[in-house]
This record gives C-alpha cells, structure tokens and sequence, in this order.
C-alpha cells in the first residue's frame, strides 16, 4: 500500500478517475466490436457451431491431448531435473550446472527443428508425440533442476546435521528429512512451472501433434472460422492455466502462512 | 558456406526482434505495473486481468490470433511489426510481475515514511520506492530477456524469417544439420550472456 485512505476530495477525484478509466476502457472494447462487426466476425452464424457438442467433442480430445504431452514432459523432467539438481550439489557439479545453463539458452522450438529435421536424417524418426515430448523435457528438466535445488537449498541446515547426529546414511537423510520439506518448500513453483509446460506443448503446432491448439488449426481450416475457432482455443487455454495459476498462489499463501 | 549471409540476417532479424520487443514490454510493463499496485481499483483490475490474461495462453496462441487473426477483421501490418507487437504484450505481464516483486522488496516503513512526509503516491514511487527496487530488479529483468530472447523463435513459426528459420531454411538446402543448429545455439547461447553480463553491469552500476 502505497497509499492513504482517501479524504473527502481524494474520494471524489477517485470517483471521477474511476469514471473516466472504465470510459476508457470501454471506448477500446466498444472500437474493438465495431472492428470485429464490420469484417462480419459477429454474425451468430459464425459463433453457433460452438454451442455444439461435437465441436466441443473435438477441441476436449485436443486438450485432452495436451495434458497427455504435459503429464509425460512433467513426468519425465521432474525426475531428470532431480537428478540434475543432485549431480549440481555432489563433488562434481560442473557437467550438470553446463547443462542447465545451455538449456536455458536454447530455443525448445530449436530442439524441435533438430528432432523434426536432423534426427530422421540420422535414421531416427520418432513418433508426433514423443517428437513433441522429447524437446520440452529436455528442457524442462533444466528448469526443474534450478527449481528443487533452490527447495533443498531453502532446508534448515539443522536439519540435515539432526538427521546425519541420528545415524542416518546420506541417501536416507536426504530421502526421509531433507526432500521431503523440500518438495513442500517448492510446491508452488512446481504448478507454476506446470503452467509454462503446458503451455510450452502449444509447440504441438509446429510438430503436428494433434494438442489443443493443432486442433483448433485443423477445425479452423475446415469451417474456415479462424478468429473464432482461435479465441475458443485460448479461452480454454486462459480457463486451463488461471486455475492452475490460482492453486500456485493458494499453495504459496497456505505455505506462507505454516511458516509463520 | 555459401548460405552465410542468410543465416547472418536471420541472427540480425532476431537480434532486432529482441532490442524492440524488449523496449516494448518494459515500456508497456511499467504502465501494467503501475496500474497494479496505485490507488484506482478499476485500474488495478485491469492490470491483474492483463498479467492474468497474457500469462496463461500460451505465446503461439496469440501470434497464431494476431497474424492470422487480425487480417480477418481488417486489421493489416507487416509480419516483423505483428511479431514485435505481440512479444511485447505478451512479455510485458511477466516485466509487470517482475517490477511489482521488486516493490514489494522495498520495506514497507519506507512507503509510510514517505506517506507520513506528505508525498504523493507518484512522489512515493519516484523518490522512494524506484530507486530502492531498481538495483533488486535488474536480474529477473535480465532473465525475462533472456526468456524472450528464446521465445522470438516462436516468431519463425509465424513466418518470420528470423535466426531459427533461417538456419532450417539452411539445413534444408545445404543438409549440415550439426554446424547449422549448433552454430544457431551458440548465436542463442552468445545473445542471453550478452544480456547476462549487461544485466550484471547494470546491477553494479545502480549498487550504492
């Protein structure tokens, strides 16, 4: 709050401030509908085909797809990105942090290009799914990495000597005591990554694999209703991710809050 | 090679995807951010519908929207120009968040403090709170460019001709896939530690 409670004077200029923003506001969306009714978007003809259930059909099994690829790349760059984050605290930390860092720097729509173009001129042709997998795991699990080691990182050091006084080996403390508190310190971070993953197999377009959004292009293509087809697509996707979003923040404020 | 120079454009054409995306999304993020975190409940809906909004559909969504979208309300502008527009809207949410931590960083003492002096909520952020929160935000600046460095490829899926396009325009004539795709990787590699060590040059400067 970087503000006083409004007096009197400040309560009306608000009030005009407010009026003259949602004018604002309004003039843009009023210019953007009379845009969309000029060009013809608007006729209920062009919008009924999404009050039908096979459309519906159709785009549910594209996201249906979409949490399919999500659930294998997050499955697989969880535990690659355990494994990195281990290998970047042992003795010899530098082959893994030179992973991390050259992922971080590389396009997946690059990584892509090299499964979809190079592999299968090496005899390597992979199937549309695994074509789409592979890329965003590759480079998930750097980011997975940064994410558990920063969650161990957080650990009380108390923790890890209490367990070690216990006699417990390395492999158990860090199983029974350390990964444990640590898994729930990054809890938030994990769905919100998830959110960057799923949004990541939207790259299913440039693979073909038939995710949401390649659906929404194959439907576009068939009842030629482009702008529609699309805004449906990303209001599923906007209806997908800002509940994953919400649970991240109710997961950090829940967190927060055993903490104190 | 005989294909260098086009690859050579395609570094220069994301090279300028990034400078000018990057100039939009923080000019445009620091309205967003503003919006947020001021005193005008209308504004700061708005500005969390934004961040909310641009966040969670996904970049390909909006490139495919506005290049192939807009032309079907009559709205027409160069490939290059629609790549830039929407990388910009789309990474100023995250410049938004990135600033707004940054606030939230300053203590609070220090707003009432100026608040007790009698400053103006915009007296308050230019005096006191942005000089404070700049050194704090200069590195997740400089990842959210490194991260849009990486996501102007997108732009080759939209038909920019940019440094991922080209090297598969390469590829596919010249069939060297390893110097081509790693030569384009260490274009990438090379571009995010320029923006690392500006990011860490700026960060030294701002330390009081």
């Amino acid at each position: 709050m970087m503000f006083d409670p409004p007096g009197p004077r400040g309560r009306r200029r608000s009030r005009v401030a407010t009026a003259v923003s949602v004018l604002v506001v309004l003039a843009l969306v009023v210019v953007a509908v009379r845009r969309f009714d000029a060009a013809g978007q608007l006729e209920l003809a062009k919008w009924r085909p999404f009050l039908t259930w096979p459309v519906w059909r159709y785009l549910l099994t594209g996201l249906w797809a979409t949490v399919l690829a999500a659930a294998a790349v997050f499955a697989l760059a969880s535990v690659a990105g355990l494994g990195l984050a281990f290998g970047r605290m042992s003795a010899f930390p530098w082959p893994f942090r030179a992973y991390v860092e050259v992922m971080r720097t590389i396009p997946v729509l690059l990584l892509i290009y090299v499964v979809l173009f190079v592999l299968p001129a090496y005899g390597l042709d992979l199937p549309l799914f695994w074509k789409l997998v592979l890329p965003l795991a590759f480079s998930h699990a750097a980011q997975f990495a940064e994410i558990f080691r920063a969650g161990v990182l957080a650990v009380d050091r108390g923790q890890g000597e209490a367990g070690a006084s216990l006699g417990l080996t390395h492999a158990q403390n860090m199983r029974l005591v350390v990964l444990p508190q640590a898994v729930r310190n990054v809890l938030p971070s994990l769905v919100s990554q998830t959110v960057g993953l799923l949004k990541d197999t939207a790259l299913g377009y440039v693979v073909s694999y038939l995710e949401l959004l390649q659906s929404g292009r194959v439907l576009a293509n068939f009842n030629h209703l482009l702008i529609q087809t699309f805004l449906v697509v990303a209001l599923v996707y906007l209806v997908v991710n800002a509940s994953l979003s919400k649970l991240a923040r109710y997961l950090e404020a829940r967190s927060a809050r055993s903490a104190r | 090679m005989s294909h260098l120079p086009a690859l050579v454009d395609g570094f220069l054409t994301t090279l300028a995807l990034v400078a000018l995306s990057f100039t939009g999304a923080f000019a445009l993020g620091l309205v967003v951010v503003v919006l947020r975190i001021g005193p005008l409940g209308v504004l700061r809906a708005v500005g969390t519908g934004y961040v909310e909004t641009f966040q969670n559909i996904p970049l390909l969504v909006w490139l495919v929207l506005f290049v192939f979208g807009l032309p079907e309300v009559g709205v027409r502008f160069p490939l290059f120009t629609t790549a830039v527009v929407v990388i910009s809207l789309y990474e100023a949410a995250y410049v938004a968040e990135a600033l707004r931590s940054g606030v939230n960083t300053v203590a609070q003492g220090q707003g009432e403090a100026a608040r007790a002096l009698g400053l103006t909520f915009g007296q308050t952020l230019r005096h006191v709170v942005v000089p404070q929160a700049a050194r704090r935000v200069v590195q997740p600046l400089g990842n959210i460019g490194i991260a849009l460095t990486m996501n102007t490829s997108l732009a080759a899926v939209a038909g920019v001709v940019e440094l991922t396009a080209s090297a598969n325009r390469v590829n596919l004539v010249e069939a060297l896939p390893i110097p081509i795709f790693v030569g384009a990787g260490l274009c990438y590699a090379l571009l995010a530690a320029g923006i690392g060590g500006l990011a860490g040059l700026l960060e030294r400067r701002l330390a009081t």
